[in-house]
């Protein structure tokens, strides 16, 4: 069998999350995850990831990188490295963006929080953290600009509370913080602690994401958990029921769906790109990789990201060929039996021309299994 | 949990158990644990002639598809139907029901070669 062999690699340079207590005790089956050692599941993905949609789950994800971008320039800063306006974003509110190189691929996507005027914590992905710390100290020596960039991501822990039930559950803990509008975030004081809590996620779900100290990490979740009571709605959910939930809802991976060899136009991320940045309000200065943007947004993207929905039984992966007519034109960047909709689900770059609703393609499985062009997302909460 | 004593056992977590010429072929609980809920089976269909190390299908799960490799050359004599119809036996009897493939072999010699179950379970202590 191979496959997850690729998982059982070297465990002892490992970081270990806050809460390896809490996944030991709960029975996780534990993997080495962009330098982690995190939960994969603990017990059935298909489980998990039903019990997400149905009630609520909490999911590990310090893995995450957090970086504490201050000081004069930090805005200015972040105009420069991000895709989208981070100039006039309101305090406590969080924003999507890209980070792009010159020829406009995707260095990373993250989520920038704004705490002040010269106060930002940027979320990025765990895989990318070295990366991008670099990338932001290349670039603030380069135009000399004075920013402080901590990464705070080992000092803090990352949790996801995400499903129907999070949110009446921490009405119970807090009056606030189920008035906080989406990619709003909030500050708690809890005795000692400060938590990050914003109404943001990566499931499709309403509900949270929380940051706070590691040292805390476990106490917060005793209270939380305990507040829940004897049968909770709130179960643990490993990073597998993660990812097919965030593909049911449509949403990029990076390493997937987005690479330094994609744009954010063909991933139909658009939204994020803040394209005539600067051209109105020099102010807003001008952001890495938009020449190369604008370029890409007046000729129009050559290829787009789809949705498929497939027959059969069998799932597509990532790496499979989409084909055409016999001819391969594409290649599925993520794929799996979807538990929510009962057929398998796949997301492909394909050609623009093919990327329409209704489009009949194929994917390479089993000699070649139909595959319908669908909007993305596959699945939108009631 | 202790894997049965009557079988050989790989290093990619595939069992092999032989009754005379016939070779039974499943996966240990440990790669269904790893897996967790198996939701699509593809065996190679009956006479597919196998030399070792050959792929004789493979399994998927919400999370991954795994090719299930031989250990010992031969010819699949019978695909468990009952596993292609309902997945989950993987999961719940993986030394039992959720068996995969039997292949018919001419030398079943390299399966000594394999690990016995004590050997397996120390190495995934």
């Amino acid at each position: 069998m191979d496959g997850y062999r690729a998982t059982m690699t070297e465990t002892q340079t490992l970081l270990k999350s806050p809460l390896a207590a809490f996944h030991q005790e709960h029975g996780a089956k534990m993997v080495p995850y962009a330098g982690w050692e995190l939960p994969l599941h603990y017990g059935s993905v298909a489980d998990e990831h039903v019990w997400t949609r149905e009630h609520g789950s909490l999911f590990d994800v310090s893995h995450m990188g957090r970086i504490r971008v201050s000081g004069q320039h930090a805005r200015r800063f972040l105009d420069r490295v991000c895709t989208r306006l981070v100039r006039g974003m309101a305090l406590g509110q969080c924003r999507y963006s890209l980070i792009c190189n010159e020829s406009g691929g995707c260095l990373d996507d993250v989520l920038v929080y704004s705490f002040a005027e010269d106060d930002f914590l940027v979320v990025c992905n765990g895989a990318n953290r070295a990366k991008i710390l670099a990338h932001f100290q290349t670039v603030a020596g380069q135009e000399d600009l004075k920013v402080k960039i901590d990464d705070q991501t080992v000092s803090t822990c990352m949790c996801a509370l995400q499903g129907p039930d999070v949110m009446s559950l921490i009405g119970g803990l807090s009056t606030e913080i189920p008035t906080l509008k989406r990619y709003r975030f909030t500050v708690k004081n809890v005795l000692v602690m400060k938590i990050i809590v914003s109404r943001t996620g990566y499931t499709g779900e309403d509900g949270v994401e929380v940051i706070l100290g590691a040292n805390f990490a476990q106490q917060a979740l005793g209270m939380m958990l305990k507040r829940s009571g004897d049968a909770p709605s709130i179960k643990p959910a490993g990073l597998a029921a993660r990812d097919s939930l965030r593909m049911e809802a449509g949403m990029p991976l990076y390493g997937h769906e987005l690479d330094e060899s994609i744009d954010p136009l063909s991933a139909r991320l658009d939204f994020a790109v803040k394209i005539d940045k600067g051209e109105t309000d020099p102010q807003e200065g001008r952001f890495i990789g938009q020449d190369a943007l604008q370029a890409i947004a007046e000729a129009g993207p050559t290829r787009h990201l789809v949705g498929l929905k497939l027959d059969g039984r069998r799932s597509p992966r990532q790496g499979m060929q989409v084909q055409h007519e016999g001819e391969t034109v594409g290649t599925v960047t993520s794929g799996c039996p979807s538990p929510t909709l009962g057929h398998p689900i796949a997301m492909a770059y394909v050609p623009s021309a093919l990327a329409s609703s209704g489009t009949s393609l194929s994917v390479d499985l089993s000699g070649g299994t139909p595959a319908t062009v669908v909007e993305l997302p596959f699945y939108r909460r009631s | 949990m202790s894997s049965p004593a009557d079988r050989t056992y790989s290093e990619s977590h595939e069992w092999f158990h032989r009754e005379g010429d016939l070779v039974t072929i499943g996966i240990t609980v440990h790669a269904t644990e790893a897996l967790t809920d198996i939701t699509y089976v593809e065996m190679k269909p009956t006479g597919t002639e196998l030399s070792p190390g050959d792929s004789v299908g493979e399994v998927e799960s919400v999370k991954t598809t795994s090719d299930i490799y031989t250990a010992v050359a031969g010819e699949v004599a019978e695909v468990n139907q009952s596993v292609v119809d309902d997945p989950s036996l993987v999961n719940s009897d993986p030394y039992g029901d959720g068996w995969l493939v039997r292949i018919k072999v001419a030398d079943a010699g390299p399966l000594e070669s394999l690990m016995n179950a004590s050997a397996y379970d120390s190495m995934n202590g």
